[in-house]
């Protein structure tokens, strides 16, 4: 990647790559300590640990940002990694996620009698590779952080040993997986062969001075990369590993792919199409078109005959890559504004979502079909009215994140002309709103005289993570105005 | 210019009540006296709103209580209330709608829960009616999807959830053609004017756009509120959902969401795309005559009292859009009006009915006969509203109607003469449902039936002051709508005229 030569030096900047170090020292530091500890490491020291880690990050998150009003944006590592609006940002978010997911992997790891600091070594070392995706210009970083993000989620998926459930998803994601990244790889080697760069500053100085004559390469190349992406983010038709792995990974892990890995490769996505490819926006928008439409539809219309509730919710999050996507297509500041902003309010949603699903699998992480939560709202109305919230939420329904997130989205797309794709779009929401609605429904329903359902004990940690999820959802969504400026700013900010 | 605050305090009120009735919701009954403690307040605040009106305000349009607030620039998000004649009747209405629900729709059942949804659809209903953002109109409009929804789903009757779900998706799905319609609008005008975007009524009418967009634009504006109205053929969801809600919740959906979809239709579909009236009047007159014949037939063969209310409004929906499509004073003056007197007709056959629910556990018409010996209030208040939703000259729905006819007949005269066969049928439907409930002998169940008791009485009797004093006297109320709609048709017909 680097031609290092005896002469190159490369001097670090190291308050750009602080995240990551944080993240992954932590990670270092946690498998070191428990290595010296006498018995089994308690479970609480390592969740505080990753709390603490995500609370250091986001200050940290909040220095870049100041740094960033007063010098803009800066690279180092040789132009390799970058730290500009976006990746604050979206940093920033990741710490957020981590630090919800943290807390309700903490009561699932005591529940399900799964000991030791495992499951927060590896999530902290996934969050490194995330958090460099965000931030990565090159090719070959993407490519770094995408694989240390996903060999930390292999085994995640696995981590409790005794189901082989698990083991058969974390099986099936290895290998699809390692499929993903051979493309994504092979992609970047032929964006290089046509540009004579990984670098994606040089990428697009290269395409925007030159003519290619023969294109086919490049095409060839971006094409193998926007699949590599598809198949992380779950786009149709890349998305048959999706429901599987969702269903048969612990659910706090599937909490942590649903948000952290989609923040991460989005990111990266983002990235790659704008800051790399941007000028060759007129020949990826037409494909990226089809891929929506498929993502948002089909992605909406198989969740309809879920009944199971991780099932569903993989089924929903290939609805929510779709309209992510949008604000991708748009190619405009704006379009990258609004995808920053559904990142940003949809990561701590799905955490909630999640933490509510995992209290309600109860031992064993077993009871997921949709008949379970029969009543839940008469018998615990906080949990079931938190529920119904999230649920709005994904929903779209105003008053929520979930509807500024699609607005936002769709606005960037009609800003940039594409008003019967913003319709298509919104069309499959409504598919959507039927599975939510009746998943709603069921929750108010009246529970049946023969299932005598029992409360579910709502863990400190799981209950404060429920809380702040719910209270961002409905904060930011009677409120979006800072969190849309914010998400506006950081996109001047963006690419160098 | 008065102060804007009463428009907020109208928005904000049911929503604070909400609150207040969810946190006394462990003393009986005291969540069942705030929301009506708060009804009251609402129908006197926006009876003085009606009163304070003036159309004669500085900024020419005749809003008056203006008052914008920017809440997200990125986004285009704007508070932004005002009130004009077009919407002024819609207020008094929203809140007595409230308030007469609560009083003759008493559900016992989790009162707490079901009071506080009231309170929220109300305020929620207001801030559409007074909201001066297309975006802050959409987003109310949206959000008065999630209490109808809980509403009918958790206190409706045996197919409710069907029914919910039904009406949810039905007007979800159509409204997405709302919002795409007005974020086209919004960033047609930004990038004409290279302005921040907004989405402020008084400025989005000023984008100018091609004929065949704004034709494009209508029909999605007409899909997402001729659901709502319902015009024939989108309104297959509304027997069903009228017929599982619950008494308040058929009130609140037939007599007041309803007209949601005809005050939008107007307001925007036809304020913001003059261009694209000429071409579109006569397939929607065409739809409206259409829904009135349609409408009547099925009143006629109706076998429930809720399907049969359900179906004659949807032909007297039908003429409100015949009025409101009609582009003449006149005739939308007679829309604005008849919206109104619908909407208070409506509540009165409801109640009715819903007394006749409880007292029978049934709304099938074969079940009743004979009442009117048993029940003679009932019956004759039932007679009030019956013969003032026919057209009976001295009570309301007379002027409404015609007023409708008459607009109707200056600009498009075949549908006017066909639609003027709908009142004829109206009266067929009516009498005969009348006619079988209420003559005859009364026998078994029906003998002992007992008549409206006081409290019931004392619900019904604003409906039917509104109903005759609307009819004898409704100068002062046409006198505010007028130089609105006025203003309203004025340009239209110049915008098309510029053309």
């Amino acid at each position: 990647m680097i031609a290092a030569t005896a002469t190159l030096r490369v001097s670090i900047h190291y308050l750009v790559i602080l995240p990551v170090l944080i993240f992954f020292g932590a990670s270092l530091l946690l498998l070191i300590a428990s290595a010296m500890w006498r018995r089994t490491m308690p479970t609480w020291v390592a969740t505080s640990t990753t709390v603490a880690t995500s609370l250091a990050v986001l200050v940290v998150t909040y220095f870049q940002w100041r740094g960033l009003d007063k010098s803009g944006v800066s690279t180092t590592v040789a132009h390799a990694v970058v730290l500009d609006g976006f990746s604050v940002v979206a940093t920033a978010v990741i710490a957020v996620s981590l630090g919800l997911a943290a807390l309700v992997a903490h009561d699932w790891a005591i529940r399900e009698n799964v000991r030791g600091p495992e499951y927060q070594i590896l999530a902290l070392a996934s969050t490194a590779g995330a958090v460099l995706m965000t931030q990565a210009n090159d090719l070959v970083v993407i490519f770094l952080g995408l694989e240390i993000l996903s060999l930390g989620l292999y085994v995640l998926v696995a981590i409790d040993r005794r189901k082989t459930v698990s083991a058969e998803a974390a099986l099936k994601y290895f290998i699809l997986g390692g499929f993903a990244s051979a493309v994504f790889i092979y992609g970047a080697a032929l964006v290089y062969g046509a540009t004579g760069s990984t670098n994606l500053s040089s990428i697009s100085y290269f395409l925007g001075s030159n003519v290619l004559l023969k294109p086919g390469l490049l095409y060839a190349g971006g094409a193998l990369l926007l699949v590599g992406f598809a198949f992380k983010i779950a786009a149709v038709p890349f998305h048959m590993w999706s429901p599987d792995v969702y269903e048969g990974a612990p659910t706090p892990v599937t909490g942590f792919m649903a948000s952290i890995v989609k923040v991460g490769a989005f990111a990266a996505l983002i990235r790659v199409m704008i800051s790399g490819l941007g000028t060759q926006l007129a020949t990826w928008r037409p494909i990226l078109w089809v891929l929506i439409v498929l993502t948002t539809v089909i992605g909406a219309a198989l969740a309809l005959p879920q009944r199971n509730a991780k099932r569903l919710l993989a089924y929903s999050s290939i609805n929510h890559a779709g309209f992510i996507l949008v604000g991708v297509w748009a190619g405009t500041a704006r379009g990258s504004a609004a995808t920053l902003f559904y990142l940003a309010t949809y990561a701590p949603t799905v955490v909630a979502t999640f933490a509510i699903v995992t209290l309600m699998g109860g031992l064993g992480d077993e009871r997921h079909s949709l008949e379970s939560y029969r009543g839940l709202a008469r018998r615990q109305p906080w949990l079931g009215a938190s529920l119904a919230v999230l649920l709005l939420s994904q929903l779209g329904a105003p008053l929520t994140t979930g509807f500024y997130a699609k607005y936002a989205v769709l606005a960037s797309a009609i800003d940039a002309s594409g008003t019967i794709l913003a319709l298509i779009v919104l069309l499959s929401a409504a598919i959507a709103a039927s599975f939510y609605l009746r998943w709603t429904v069921v929750l108010y329903a009246e529970p049946d005289g023969d299932m005598e359902m029992s409360r579910v004990v709502v863990p400190r940690a799981t209950g404060l993570a429920i809380g702040l999820g719910v209270a961002m959802t409905l904060l930011f969504g009677i409120w979006p105005g800072p969190l849309a400026t914010l998400a506006q700013h950081a996109t001047l900010y963006f690419t160098p | 210019m008065h102060s804007s605050l009463w428009l907020s305090a109208l928005i904000v009120l049911p929503l604070v009540g909400a609150l207040v009735a969810m946190l006394v919701r462990k003393m009986p009954g005291a969540s069942y006296i705030v929301a009506v403690g708060v009804g009251a307040i609402e129908v006197v605040l926006s009876l003085i709103v009606a009163v304070l009106y003036s159309s004669h305000v500085a900024n020419a349009q005749g809003f008056d209580f203006y008052t914008r607030h920017v809440v997200s620039a990125p986004l285009g998000l704007a508070y932004d209330v005002a009130l004009d004649g077009l919407s002024l009747l819609m207020v008094v209405l929203t809140a007595l709608v409230l308030l007469l629900s609560l009083l003759g729709g008493r559900d016992k059942r989790r009162e707490p829960a079901f009071v506080a949804w009231l309170l929220i659809l109300t305020g929620l209903t207001m801030g559409s009616f007074v909201a001066h953002d297309v975006l802050e109109f959409f987003i109310f409009f949206e959000l008065t999807l999630v209490p109808c929804y809980f509403i009918i789903s958790g206190w409706g009757g045996a197919e409710r959830a069907r029914a919910a779900l039904k009406f949810f998706l039905y007007t979800f799905t159509a409204s997405a053609f709302l919002l795409i319609g007005i974020l086209y609008m919004g960033f047609a005008y930004q990038h004409q004017h290279g302005t921040a975007l907004t989405f402020a009524y008084g400025i989005l009418s000023t984008t100018t756009m091609s004929h065949s967009t704004e034709v494009w634009l209508f029909i999605g504006f007409a899909i997402a509120f001729g659901v709502k109205a319902p015009i024939w053929p989108l309104h297959t969801w509304s027997p069903l959902t009228y017929a599982e809600a619950p008494t308040a919740g058929s009130i609140e959906l037939s007599a007041l969401l309803a007209k949601l979809g005809s005050y939008g239709l107007l307001r925007f579909a036809v304020g913001l795309l003059p261009l694209a009236q000429v071409s579109v009047r006569p397939y929607v007159l065409t739809l409206a005559v259409i829904g009135i014949l349609y409408g009547s037939i099925l009143a006629c063969v109706s076998k429930d009292l809720k399907r049969f209310v359900a179906y004659s409004s949807l032909a007297q929906m039908s003429f409100i859009t015949l009025g409101v499509m009609s582009g003449s004073t006149i005739g939308v003056t007679g829309a604005v009006l008849l919206m109104f007197n619908h909407g208070i007709i409506t509540i009165g056959f409801f109640l009715i009915i819903g007394y006749l629910e409880r007292r029978r556990s049934s709304i099938q018409i074969a079940d009743f006969s004979g009442l009117q010996r048993p029940a003679p209030v009932l019956s004759a208040i039932f007679m009030v509203a019956m013969l003032a939703s026919m057209g009976l000259p001295g009570l309301s729905g007379f002027v409404s109607e015609y007023l409708i006819l008459i607009g109707t007949f200056t600009t498009h005269a075949w549908w006017a003469a066909v639609a003027s066969l709908g009142v004829l049928a109206s009266a067929v439907y009516l009498l005969w449902a009348y006619q079988r409930v209420f003559h005859g002998r009364a026998e078994g169940a029906n003998a002992e039936i007992s008549d409206a008791s006081s409290a019931e009485r004392w619900v019904l009797v604003p409906v039917v002051v509104l109903i005759v004093v609307l009819g004898v006297f409704p100068k002062p109320v046409l006198d505010r709508i007028t130089p609105s709609v006025h203003n309203l048709v004025t340009q239209v017909a110049t915008a098309g005229a510029a053309k």
